[in-house]
């Protein structure tokens, strides 16, 4: 058996070669991002403060910085910072799910409604005056009640292509979630409730707590456990419905573990931070650009990627201008760019 | 028998596409399915393969019956070889061709290196070695389509359907794949196929089934099956069927106006 010229097999080998080096390199990249991200600020902390800080609390050293740079770094950036990388990460790994699930690379994370229904469901909690752990427990039962519904019309309607049929109910279901939304808005007080919606469906991590992190972080964990541990089937998953169940795979059952794993760590996600929308769509591209579209490299790509995503957009959004500019703007904003220069110059098609 | 047809019906939604089907293939043997468009061949391959359920009859693999059998067991003995076809992602050849290892694994587990190898040797019987690190989208469509054989054979499976394995491709190409059809058979597989020339069923086949208006119009030795009153009843042309010097099989022409 002949072996092909190093030349012709240069971008394919160039993926196979992603392997224990590169994850350390990618590893080191997202330590120092996340200790420039602690470190820069309206409050600028120096790497020693921060060092100091990290130090007493993480090791129990003795403490050598003062009290209110102890409290810039662990109370008002470390919950941002720790948001943005779990949040970036699970968008950006139900994204690239979805994409491979539905066959489509224009699939984001709400192609099955999840945005929307949360969104109606944080929505409804605003114009209600709730607090905002229930409108969080609304945001999070809207999303999942969303797809819930979706899944549910796709399995009534058995006539057509079941992968069709989900993305047809998701636009139609998503199109109603939206019409409540914008009906809520125009009934809703356009001086407070009016700004805290749009704030809201635009996404921003500025009130995050490590109270809320903790509490979204075992559905988080529980969502991502099938999508990390399927990710090589979901490349046979990717092939379409009939190739797959023909290779052995039960489709029937992985399709909806899938589909709900994703569902769950976006629904966490948009609870806690609100719509932030561009992710899940552009991350898997730029990963599948990175190493190729095989799910086993594919996935832990996306992770990281997307939380150093996150971590980057929310840095700048919160550094750039005096006011905090929404994330959801700013994701498209510096992902879209960023997006065409790689589709300019990436020799790899998005498929 | 590895695979013994009884009295099937098949169809799809409301719609009954066949029925009383009855045939048999043993393993080192090729069936070819000859019928026009629309004969319900497509859906005769997916009843066989699992993917639709039998309206009436059975379907025995190995004895058993399909009906009962999970995904796994029925995909690591049947193999399906689709039309080649573009696949959505770029994978790698190589990548293409492990995942045929599916049926073999666990629902957590990634192919390991036995898998690897059982892909590479796939790839070397098909004489496509040099692909292994081509990207699938890229590779021209009979290339593609020997991949994908490649694919079915790397879960070594005992039966091989193969849904009209030779359209799309050009003359050489076709030879090509029937060529391997033949190796595979002597190498104890069994395989089915479905194909709209009568040439290939007379070059390749052991045996073959004809189906016509959801019926069975012909089952047996090609030589003996294919005759111009079965092509008449199935295409409703009029054709020659006639021994040329030089070639085992007869060869088949159509008789244009």
């Amino acid at each position: 058996m002949s072996r092909t010229p190093a030349a012709v097999a240069s971008q394919a080998s160039a993926w196979r070669k992603v392997g224990i080096p590169t994850a350390i390199l990618s590893g080191f990249g997202l330590l120092a991002l996340i200790l420039a991200a602690l470190a820069i600020g309206k409050y600028p902390v120096s790497l020693a403060d921060l060092v100091g800080v990290l130090g007493h609390r993480l090791l129990g050293l003795p403490s050598r910085t003062p009290a209110a740079v102890e409290t810039v770094v662990m109370q008002v950036r470390l919950p941002r910072v720790v948001a943005a990388l779990v949040v970036g990460a699970a968008l950006s790994a139900a994204g690239a799910t979805y994409q491979g699930l539905f066959r489509n690379p224009l699939v984001s994370p709400d192609i099955l409604g999840v945005s929307a229904g949360a969104g109606l469901g944080a929505v409804l909690g605003i114009y209600l005056g709730l607090p905002v752990a229930a409108i969080q427990g609304l945001a999070f039962a809207g999303g999942l009640g969303a797809v819930a519904l979706v899944y549910g019309v796709g399995l009534a309607v058995r006539r057509h292509d079941p992968v069709l049929t989900l993305v047809l109910a998701g636009v139609a279901v998503g199109a109603v979630l939206g019409a409540g939304i914008s009906l809520l808005k125009v009934l809703a007080d356009p001086y407070n409730q009016l700004p805290a919606i749009t704030f809201w469906l635009l996404g921003s991590l500025s009130s995050v707590t490590l109270g809320d992190i903790v509490a979204i972080l075992p559905m988080m964990l529980l969502g991502l456990a099938p999508l990390v541990l399927l990710r090589w089937r979901m490349n046979l998953m990717s092939l379409g419905d009939e190739e797959a169940r023909a290779l052995g795979v039960e489709t029937r059952v992985l399709r909806p573990v899938l589909v709900a794993g994703a569902t769950l760590v976006t629904a966490a996600a948009v609870s806690m931070t609100g719509v932030i929308g561009w992710i899940g769509l552009i991350v898997p591209h730029i990963a599948r650009l990175l190493v190729g579209p095989d799910y086993r490299r594919l996935l832990p790509a996306s992770l990281v990627l997307g939380a150093a995503y996150l971590l980057t957009v929310d840095l700048i959004a919160r550094s750039a201008g005096t006011i905090e500019v929404p994330l959801g703007i700013l994701t498209a904003l510096v992902g879209a760019p960023f997006f065409l220069w790689l589709l300019a110059a990436g020799r790899r098609g998005l498929g | 028998m590895l695979l013994r047809v009884e009295d099937l019906a098949f169809g799809y939604g409301a719609r009954t596409v066949g029925a009383g089907v009855s045939f048999g293939l043993e393993a080192g043997a090729v069936l070819c399915l000859l019928g026009p468009n629309g004969g319900g061949k497509t859906t005769l391959f997916k009843t066989l393969l699992g993917l639709m359920p039998a309206r009436a009859g059975r379907v025995l693999l190995d004895g058993a019956d399909l009906s009962r059998l999970s995904r796994t067991e029925i995909a690591r003995a049947v193999a399906y070889v689709p039309q080649a076809h573009a696949a959505f992602f770029p994978f790698t050849v190589r990548e293409v061709v492990v995942m045929g290892r599916a049926s073999r694994l666990g629902p957590f587990s990634a192919p390991g290196p036995a898998d690897e190898a059982a892909a590479e040797r796939a790839l070397a019987t098909l004489g496509i070695g040099h692909l292994s690190e081509k990207i699938y989208t890229e590779i021209s469509g009979g290339e593609r389509q020997l991949v994908l054989i490649a694919r079915a054979l790397s879960g070594e499976p005992r039966l091989l359907m193969m849904d009209e394995p030779t359209a799309s491709l050009d003359f050489g190409n076709q030879a090509r794949v029937l060529t391997q059809v033949r190796r595979l058979a002597r190498a104890g597989i069994a395989v089915m196929l479905s194909t709209h020339d009568p040439d290939h069923a007379l070059l390749c086949a052991d045996r073959v089934v004809a189906l016509h208006d959801g019926g069975l119009a012909a089952c047996g030795p090609p030589a003996e099956t294919i005759t111009p009153a079965l092509l008449r009843r199935l295409y409703g042309i009029d054709v020659v069927v006639t021994a040329v010097p030089g070639v085992a099989a007869p060869v088949c022409a159509p008789i244009l106006d």
